[in-house]
């Protein structure tokens, strides 16, 4: 009880200061159509007027919810939860591209850190362009591969995949990297004293010390790689997934569109790291490391 | 009479060198070297610190290499007597694995050197009896105190049957009274397991204890300024302590690290 009152407090605070400003933010289309109309608002006319607007500068947050509502649960309970419409549809093509990018972002950064911890020629070859990569938007980097992916005859899950694990992989990597190389001298010592391969030393001290910094690094990279996906879903011609919907919502300047599958995309990725949460605190508790 | 000295020691070191060559130059972390272990002996390394006594140590158990001189055990340079399982080694902190319950930590050797599975059990069993932890089996090592923590990394150095123990200060970060305690089991250990200990301490009182021979050592360049052979019995109860012997064989001992110091 003792955290759910500020949590509150603070989410009060965060839709006032919404409400408050989509009034001046939409008062001035407001006021240009009751002046076409030849009619004065009041004030509270107006402050009404701009909460309930169809194609705002700023949706008010009930607008946003329910059109969120609209285009999920309303739908899914008419049966209409796989139509065109649905965001559960748009989201599901962004979740799917999102884990297989996830998966390979994972799987790649996990077998780059056991290079790089394993040989210096990696460590110094490879690291210096993992984070160059980074250093590259992401904008600029996802229309090319999208078109040379295109051209290639791949469409469709895939390029928006490779976006995807494109950011992903690189927390991975760092963190990887510095849990493997977390075991003290002495745990190190111990292992030779006991004549133990690099691959026993690997699968019996490394890989379990490297742990907790994997879980940590999979949270990060788990909501890269939903950013990911959803700027890769932005030049495909915004015909699929979450990406598709605010672009289409921008064209037609639906603002209220772009806002529900912006909050759509924010509860996909609070979901996604929970969920990483909840494996992260099973395993480590049944690794005797209860976080 | 002129016949064989049949007893080789198990450890021999013959006049030792070991340079580390650093940025400021030339470290002589050993230097000349030289002694036996025989087998069954408790022998304690003491010296202040930088006196090269756990560097002999890891020269014993081949994680360090010496520069000049030879070093065997059993017969054999440290590195094949390492893959003999000649020795187990503790060191200063228990060092178990956070993952692994005190029996995992126990097995991690045993699976490592391909000991059949079948032993396990039987093996991880014996040992924590040996250290007085029968029954802790499933917990992890943070649910153990330090002294017990030590006493479970022990057992992990015991599983495999290495006939010499390297401990390397290994009771240095426990208070007085479990220290005390542990120093009887220890001896209750070597008694009944005939292992020949080779112990570092920065603790004249554990030294004399504990041994039946103590090697005092002096840094820069690291040496042995007195070999001393204790004249005390085998059976030691704890208040041997106060005896005018003990009191006699701590006093050669300081006098030993004084002479040491007289250098500098």
């Amino acid at each position: 009880m003792k955290t759910i009152l500020p949590i509150l407090t603070v989410v009060a605070a965060i839709v006032a200061i919404w409400y408050a400003a989509a009034i001046p933010m939409n008062a001035q289309w407001a006021k240009d159509q009751a002046a076409r109309a030849d009619t004065t608002l009041t004030t509270g006319e107006l402050v009404l007027d701009t909460w309930s607007q169809e194609r705002p500068r700023l949706p008010a947050p009930h607008q946003v919810l329910s059109e969120l509502w609209d285009s999920t649960g309303d739908m899914a309970l008419n049966g209409r939860a796989f139509s065109k419409r649905s965001l559960i549809l748009h989201a599901w093509y962004t979740l799917s591209a999102t884990l297989l990018g996830f998966a390979i972002g994972t799987g790649l950064g996990i077998l780059l850190a056991v290079g790089i911890v394993h040989s210096k020629a990696m460590d110094m070859g490879v690291m210096p362009w993992a984070i160059a990569s980074q250093t590259i938007p992401i904008l600029a980097i996802a229309p090319m591969i999208i078109v040379v992916l295109n051209s290639m005859g791949i469409s469709g899950i895939i390029p928006k995949a490779i976006i995807s694990a494109y950011l992903s992989f690189f927390p991975v990597v760092v963190g990887m990297v510095k849990g493997l190389r977390s075991p003290a001298m002495m745990d190190l010592d111990l292992m030779r004293t006991y004549s133990a391969s690099r691959s026993q030393t690997f699968w019996k001290l490394r890989l379990p010390a490297s742990m907790p910094y994997l879980f940590a690094s999979l949270k990060v990279g788990i909501a890269a790689a939903l950013v990911g996906t959803i700027v890769g879903e932005l030049p495909t011609g915004a015909i699929r997934g979450l990406g598709a919907r605010m672009l289409s919502g921008s064209y037609y300047g639906q603002t209220i569109q772009i806002w529900s599958a912006l909050f759509a995309a924010a509860i996909l990725a609070a979901l996604l790291v929970g969920i990483i949460g909840i494996i992260q605190r099973r395993s480590l508790k049944r690794m005797g490391m209860a976080a | 009479m002129g016949t064989w000295d049949v007893t080789t020691p198990v450890i021999e070191a013959k006049d030792l060198d070991l340079t580390f060559q650093t940025n400021d130059g030339p470290v002589h972390a050993l230097k000349g070297v030289d002694l036996g272990i025989e087998k069954g002996d408790f022998v304690s390394f003491i010296g202040p610190s930088g006196c090269g006594k756990t560097t002999f140590l890891r020269v014993i158990a081949g994680l360090e290499h010496a520069t000049g001189g030879t070093v065997t055990v059993n017969g054999m340079t440290p590195d094949e007597a390492r893959r003999n399982r000649a020795y187990g080694y503790v060191f200063q902190a228990a060092g178990l694995y956070p993952w692994r319950t005190i029996a995992g930590n126990i097995r991690l050797p045993l699976e490592i050197m391909g000991i059949p599975k079948s032993e396990h059990a039987d093996r991880v069993r014996r040992v924590l009896e040996l250290v007085d932890l029968a029954g802790f089996e499933k917990k992890f090592p943070w649910q153990l105190s330090g002294g017990m923590q030590q006493r479970a990394s022990i057992a992990r150095a015991l599983a495999f049957d290495a006939d010499i123990l390297l401990m390397d200060e290994p009771f240095g970060a426990l208070d007085e009274i479990v220290r005390d305690h542990l120093n009887e089991q220890l001896l209750e250990l070597w008694a009944s397991t005939q292992k020949t200990i080779a112990f570092v301490t920065h603790s004249i009182p554990e030294a004399v204890y504990l041994s039946t021979k103590i090697v005092v050592m002096s840094p820069r360049p690291g040496r042995i300024t007195d070999v001393i052979e204790s004249p005390l019995p085998k059976e030691r109860p704890l208040d041997i302590r106060d005896t005018p012997e003990f009191l006699e064989v701590a006093h050669r001992v300081r006098e030993g690290l004084r002479e040491g110091h007289s250098y500098d």
